[in-house]
């Protein structure tokens, strides 16, 4: 009810509205990877799977600390070194020491969402070296110095035009919007860039503390490149990616690739943890396994939230919700954005800044279907607005509309007493007399409400309410009328 | 139906706004020889307020309801989004309060949507209605996917005589009005009703029919906007029809 507000999530929305070729893919991604992962759970042989897998990242989430320091056991056993990192600024002046030890010059990456919450792209190209993202979608988005869109398709704001002309501008290949030319293209650049460099840094899908190893899916095969090819694998961990036992661990990349692409299995799932050992044809010579809290014990601590960290970042919430379906990842202005970026950006990096994410969307609940761990991510959104409207201590929350706020406590005033809510209602029906318009709507409205009047009409208060109708024709009523024949009533 | 009798909830938006709603379901009970009750206490569910995180002034709202509904038998409400609040809302509301969260949840386990009524506790499908075009309808999200609420409607629209149903592209998906989302974010919620009504024109339907008026009111305003020439009626209003017109 606020007056509108210009903010960057509303200007990032308004030109992604604005662009056809993101409005097209959009919609193509939302028609095919939504949908389907719909249908896919409707016609899941096993029914009990995403209970089962939501009950294991609970009971993980609840002996988190048990499970990280067995994962850190075993992979210290297998000749891996673990680094525990609190912040951001931890894991990558962690990286960076590795790389600076090793006289690492050029790093190829596999993709990364965790990377790019701590950032640490900037951090080692700072210290003069060469990064590399080696996903398709990840390094077409480093060559055109722009940041993704989406969790799981980065470049979705791009087409193949777009993608073409980038890669002739910073590749010097012939103009083409060939798809396979152009995927061929980064393909050889690609490979020069993963054959010579000194180290490979990748995400973690999934930890598992009975084997440690970390298991990654992809379809392009970069990833298994990234972490066999260069001397040193460097994997980047959010602290909650982790299973108890290979089953769940199994089960759990079943769902994931099923929700993030419809796969039953993708391309390549690779474990790794700890360095080649005798004998091994390939793999690195170290391997670092960076464990990264960053704002996640805070939510781990609050049960309202903890369950947004059973999330498995398959970014299936991104292709069925309305609003992410008109604004793309851009206007989150997060590493994370969609509906489990709207939950949990504002809880890493403050609820005030991230007051946005926590109130523009519909709550209509799409999201909560489409996860394959059932999180209720409508339900935290409810929550984070909660604490906005009235702010809250544990979280840091300042009170976000002190305007609306008034206008609620006036609403509550209104709605306690019946004769003055109906009294309230006959102003409004005498007030908005000069507003309306033709075809009886309201064309324009003044103050708090004003939005609603931007783009659509609004119908106006009757002429008699249903309690004004109730009492005069309903209230004494004596007599039903007839009722309609019975053997229409049952032919269901 | 004779002795059955429903404690009428009617939806704020549709006492104020559309009254023609709630005396379409009145007239309908009448036909059905249900008998009705309208506690003329009532005011607003809360809905609005709780959406909008402000939940003590919406848990004044959900106390009030449960006071002025809880010796009613049943209740019936012509708004999905109303029937999930109660039903699912209300108990999160009163949560740390044992006393209440009973009461919450006895309150909220005899609420039905007024399509779920008509279907799954008394049992009908056809109710003798008539009328005469093409109507397609809109899945509300909270009815749909809070109350699991689809086929109810799609079976009563379905044996109204004289009615083609047509279904419309991702009638489940959201109309882009979420409440004060709509004030906050108008580009956004336009650019979701927008795309709502490609799907309804792409139907050919004359009507565009649903169970929450909050969302026809979104979709509506934006109809008008647009001058097209679609009409939006609350299901009740289809279902009060008869050969000689609305009952």
């Amino acid at each position: 009810m606020s007056k509108k507000i210009e903010s960057a999530y509303i200007e990032g929305a308004k030109k992604a509205i604005a662009s056809p070729t993101l409005q097209k893919s959009l919609d193509n991604i939302q028609d095919r990877f939504g949908k389907g992962a719909m249908q896919l759970w409707k016609e899941l042989e096993d029914q009990g799977m995403r209970d089962r897998v939501k009950e294991s990242r609970m009971r993980t989430l609840a002996h988190l600390d048990i499970i990280l320091m067995e994962l850190a056991q075993k992979v210290r056993k297998r000749g891996g070194k673990v680094f525990f990192a609190r912040t951001a600024e931890e894991a990558v002046a962690y990286t960076l020491e590795v790389a600076q030890k090793n006289q690492v010059k050029s790093v190829v990456k596999g993709k990364s969402m965790t990377s790019m919450e701590i950032d640490i792209d900037p951090a080692l190209e700072k210290a003069g070296i060469e990064v590399v993202e080696t996903d398709l979608g990840e390094y077409i988005i480093q060559l055109a110095g722009d940041t993704p869109s989406h969790i799981i398709a980065p470049c979705i704001h791009m087409d193949r035009h777009d993608i073409g002309k980038l890669f002739t501008d910073k590749l010097g290949i012939e103009p083409t919007t060939d798809p396979p030319e152009l995927t061929m293209a980064a393909r050889k650049a690609l490979r020069e860039k993963l054959l010579s460099a000194d180290m490979g840094i990748t995400g973690c899908n999934l930890a598992c503390a009975e084997t440690g190893q970390i298991a990654l899916v992809s379809n392009e095969g970069n990833i298994r490149m990234s972490t066999t090819m260069p001397r040193i694998h460097l994997a980047l961990m959010g602290m909650e990616r982790v299973t108890a036992t290979t089953d769940e661990q199994r089960e759990t990349l079943q769902l994931l690739t099923r929700g993030a692409a419809l796969q039953k299995l993708s391309t390549y799932v690779s474990f790794n943890g700890g360095p080649k050992k005798e004998g091994d044809p390939d793999g690195p010579e170290e391997f670092h396994l960076v464990i990264i809290d960053n704002g996640r014990s805070k939510i781990l601590a609050d049960l309202e939230f903890r369950e947004s960290l059973a999330c498995i970042r398959c970014g299936a919430c991104l292709n069925i919700c309305p609003v992410y379906g008109k604004i793309g990842g851009h206007a989150y202005n997060s590493t994370y954005p969609g509906p489990i970026g709207a939950v949990i950006t504002p809880l890493l990096d403050g609820v005030n800044k991230h007051a946005d994410l926590c109130k523009g969307e519909t709550l209509c609940g799409a999201c909560l279907d489409v996860c394959p761990v059932k999180n209720d991510l409508p339900r935290m959104l409810s929550a984070l607005r909660y604490k906005l409207a009235y702010g809250d201590n544990r979280w840091n929350v300042r009170q976000h509309n002190v305007k609306e706020a008034y206008v609620y406590a006036a609403w509550q005033k209104a709605i306690s007493h019946s004769s003055a809510y109906r009294r309230m209602i006959k102003t409004a029906r005498l007030l908005q007399k000069p507003f309306i318009g033709k075809n009886n709507m309201i064309k324009k409205m003044a103050g708090l409400a004003s939005g609603w009047t931007d783009d659509r009409d609004l119908p106006p208060i009757a002429q008699r309410t249903f309690s004004e109708i109730w009492d005069e024709k309903y209230a004494k009523r004596q007599q039903q009328t007839p009722a309609i024949k019975e053997e229409t009533n049952n032919e269901k | 139906m004779a002795g059955k009798k429903v404690s009428l909830f009617v939806q704020c938006l549709v006492d104020s706004m559309f009254p023609q709603a709630a005396e379409a379901m009145v007239s309908i009970f009448q036909r059905l020889q249900i008998d009705f009750d309208y506690p003329t206490q009532q005011t607003c569910c809360g809905q609005p307020a709780f959406n909008s995180g402000y939940r003590k002034d919406a848990t004044v709202a959900a106390r009030r309801f449960i006071e002025i509904f809880e010796n009613e038998a049943v209740i019936v409400c012509p708004s999905g989004s109303c029937v999930h609040m109660v039903r699912h809302h209300y108990p999160e509301l009163f949560a740390d309060d044992p006393e209440m969260l009973a009461r919450a949840k006895t309150v909220g386990s005899k609420t039905f949507e007024f399509t779920q009524y008509l279907v799954d506790e008394l049992n009908l499908s056809n109710i003798g209605a008539e009328f005469p075009g093409k109507v397609t309808y809109h899945d509300s999200c909270h009815l749909s996917r809070g109350l699991q609420i689809n086929s109810q409607p799609r079976t009563l629209l379905r044996h109204i005589k004289g009615l083609e149903f047509i279904e419309m592209k991702d009638s489940d998906t959201c109309c882009g009005f979420g409440g004060t989302f709509a004030i906050n974010y108008p580009d956004i919620s336009t650019a979701m009703v927008d795309e709502k009504i490609e799907n309804i024109l792409a139907s050919g339907a004359e009507v565009v029919t649903g169970c929450d008026i909050s969302c026809l009111m979104n979709i509506q305003g934006r109809l008008s906007r647009r001058e097209e020439n679609v009409k939006v009626m609350h299901i009740a209003e289809l279902l009060a029809s008869t050969a000689g017109g609305q009952s």
